[in-house]
């Protein structure tokens, strides 16, 4: 306890500022009245958000919003990790390794995938530019250019940290056959194993309320790749020519995935399919629907079988029960919504780093609502511009 | 007789010492009266500096983080800082009175007296009292010091309320200062 406030008391003390800086209720109230997505900068800039937005060019778009939005975490971020000490400072490169999969995998599928065409130079600098900013790492330039997984794997991934995620979930015979969310999950599944472990030896109080907060992110995703299973299989027909995010809690959901209309239509991946048997294997292997909840889940075949799976656990029963109550939501939403409970409630104890992973798990769910208000400005659906997961 | 090393170490020891009866039950007699003072000035500003200084660096660490987005913070929870500070000037105020105690003896030739161990152990209990109810006190009112910044940062209405409890923690500290003077005032060497 002595040693977390002077090794990281400062941090601490800065971490709390900023997030007395997450939008108010009221500046949610100020933003929703706003006549274009230009009038809602000037709500913007009496927040945290001013210096972000000050240099932007007048005609905002969502993309511009989302991205600022997004530069305005990252400064918050570096200003916490440079003047980290351990364990700390592992415990904020953790925070990244979440975003660098994503990169990875966004990088995978637009480059893995267009083997056939061309790929001119400055098509890798659009390509990351669209990669999240946290989760870029020394080479992953490199990455565009490989052909194959298991040519990545060597050239590039072998150095980065999350090589050892690689080496326990994927063997690089079948790298090349695999879909990319399935290694998306799987990549995923062996990061929140090896971060929730990581935070175990932090000792209490970090064990405790990261736990929580992970364990719930294990089953949230369990629960996700089942419903988004069947999704896949409904679409897995002649017409349908979308591809399904599995997840678009990270950085996906700022650029790929448009909030109001639906997941943007993309040519080139066919369908995928997701035998039963896969299921099981992409579960996160801890948390409290592991394993007889998994096991339940992996022959779940409607929300019927879903809710006889999760009944075991009050939350994700209150979850489903929510949902079902208000067609409006989906499920995810109201997962959302227990996330910001979550994490409100990691800050409400001293002497732990969990707050600080809380605090970019907030200011991603905020980001999230203001791209979701100015697509609805933008769109003009007023009506739906209150369906958003407010952050207080 | 066969006798061993340490042994023999000790008789030749026992004739050399100026106190030849001198034994194991003896030994705080043996050690001057003097050095019991000297130890307790030591201790009342090591210890209570310490404690400041610990408290000071929790406060100061959480304040100055807490102050980057809250700037108006810092003016008034300077008083947890300030109130670190007071217990190393409590150190410094007892270590100046017990050594204006440390004159040297009148009369030589009957020294040491009872009333010289009672002064010396006295003077010592005294440092030592000071010492560590100040470090407690630095650690108390210094965690708390830079909790209570980052609750004001939050919410301003909490600052005054909570202060209360620091000025609580600092009474711990007090208290070892009232009862270490009444100690060294009520006795001296003998003059």
């Amino acid at each position: 306890m002595t040693s977390f406030v002077a090794n990281h008391g400062y941090l601490d003390g800065l971490l709390r500022g900023y997030r007395s800086g997450l939008l108010t209720a009221a500046d949610y109230a100020n933003l929703t009245q706003c006549e274009t997505v230009d009038d809602m900068k000037v709500h913007l800039m009496n927040t945290d958000y001013a210096n972000v937005f000050q240099d932007l060019p007048s005609p905002l778009t969502t993309q511009s919003i989302a991205e600022a939005c997004t530069r305005k975490m990252v400064e918050d971020f570096q200003s916490l990790r440079q003047p980290a000490l351990e364990p700390l400072a592992k415990f904020l490169d953790y925070i990244t390794y979440g975003y660098m999969i994503d990169n990875i995998v966004l990088i995978l599928s637009e480059t893995l995938h267009e083997r056939g065409t061309e790929n001119p130079a400055g098509d890798t600098q659009a390509l990351l530019d669209r990669c999240h900013p946290l989760g870029l790492f020394e080479g992953i330039t490199a990455l565009c250019v490989a052909q194959t997984p298991a040519e990545l794997y060597h050239l590039v991934l072998v150095n980065s940290p999350l090589a050892k995620y690689f080496l326990a979930t994927l063997s690089m015979e079948n790298l090349d056959e695999m879909h990319v969310e399935v290694i998306r999950n799987l990549l995923y599944k062996e990061y929140l194993k090896d971060f929730f472990r990581f935070c175990q030896q932090l000792g209490e109080p970090t064990s405790e309320s990261m736990g929580d907060i992970l364990k719930f992110e294990a089953d949230r995703r369990s629960i996700n790749i089942t419903v988004n299973s069947w999704r896949m299989q409904a679409l897995s027909k002649p017409w349908g020519h979308q591809s399904i995010q599995l997840t678009r809690f990270r950085a996906s959901h700022l650029l790929g995935v448009c909030p109001v209309q639906p997941t943007r239509p993309d040519r080139r991946l066919p369908p995928p399919s997701l035998p039963q048997d896969d299921r099981q294997r992409i579960y996160p292997t801890f948390g409290e629907l592991w394993p007889e909840g998994t096991s339940k889940l992996q022959d779940a075949v409607d929300m019927d079988g879903l809710r006889a799976a999760v009944d075991s656990v009050e939350a994700y029963r209150d979850v489903l029960q929510q949902q079902n109550e208000n067609p409006d939501k989906t499920i995810e939403d109201c997962f959302f919504e227990k996330e910001v409970q979550n994490c409100l409630l990691a800050f409400e104890s001293h002497y732990s780093y969990g707050a600080f992973y809380a605090y970019f798990r907030l200011k991603e769910q905020e980001t999230r609502n203001i791209v979701w208000i100015a697509e609805c400005i933008a769109q003009n659906k007023r009506d739906r511009i209150n369906h958003f997961t407010p952050t207080i | 007789m066969n006798c061993s090393p340490v042994i023999t170490f000790i008789e030749e020891e026992q004739r050399m010492t100026f106190v030849p009866s001198a034994k194991w039950d003896q030994y705080l007699t043996m050690i001057d009266p003097y050095n019991w003072g000297a130890w307790g000035v030591f201790l009342a500003i090591a210890i209570s500096v310490l404690g400041a200084s610990w408290g000071i660096f929790l406060t100061g660490t959480s304040l100055v983080g807490g102050a980057v987005k809250h700037p108006r913070i810092k003016s008034k929870n300077l008083i947890s800082v300030l109130f670190c500070e007071a217990l190393a000037i409590y150190g410094i105020i007892l270590a100046i009175i017990l050594q204006n105690k440390l004159a040297a003896p009148l009369h030589p030739a009957s020294y040491p007296e009872p009333q010289d161990f009672k002064a010396g152990y006295g003077f010592f209990a005294a440092g030592a009292i000071v010492g560590f109810s100040n470090l407690a006190a630095g650690y108390c009112v210094g965690a708390l010091g830079g909790t209570i910044a980052l609750a004001d940062a939050q919410n301003p209405a909490l600052f005054v309320k909570c202060f209360v409890m620091e000025i609580f923690g600092e009474a711990i500290g007090l208290m070892g200062v009232i009862v270490s003077i009444i100690l060294s005032t009520s006795m001296s060497y003998a003059q």
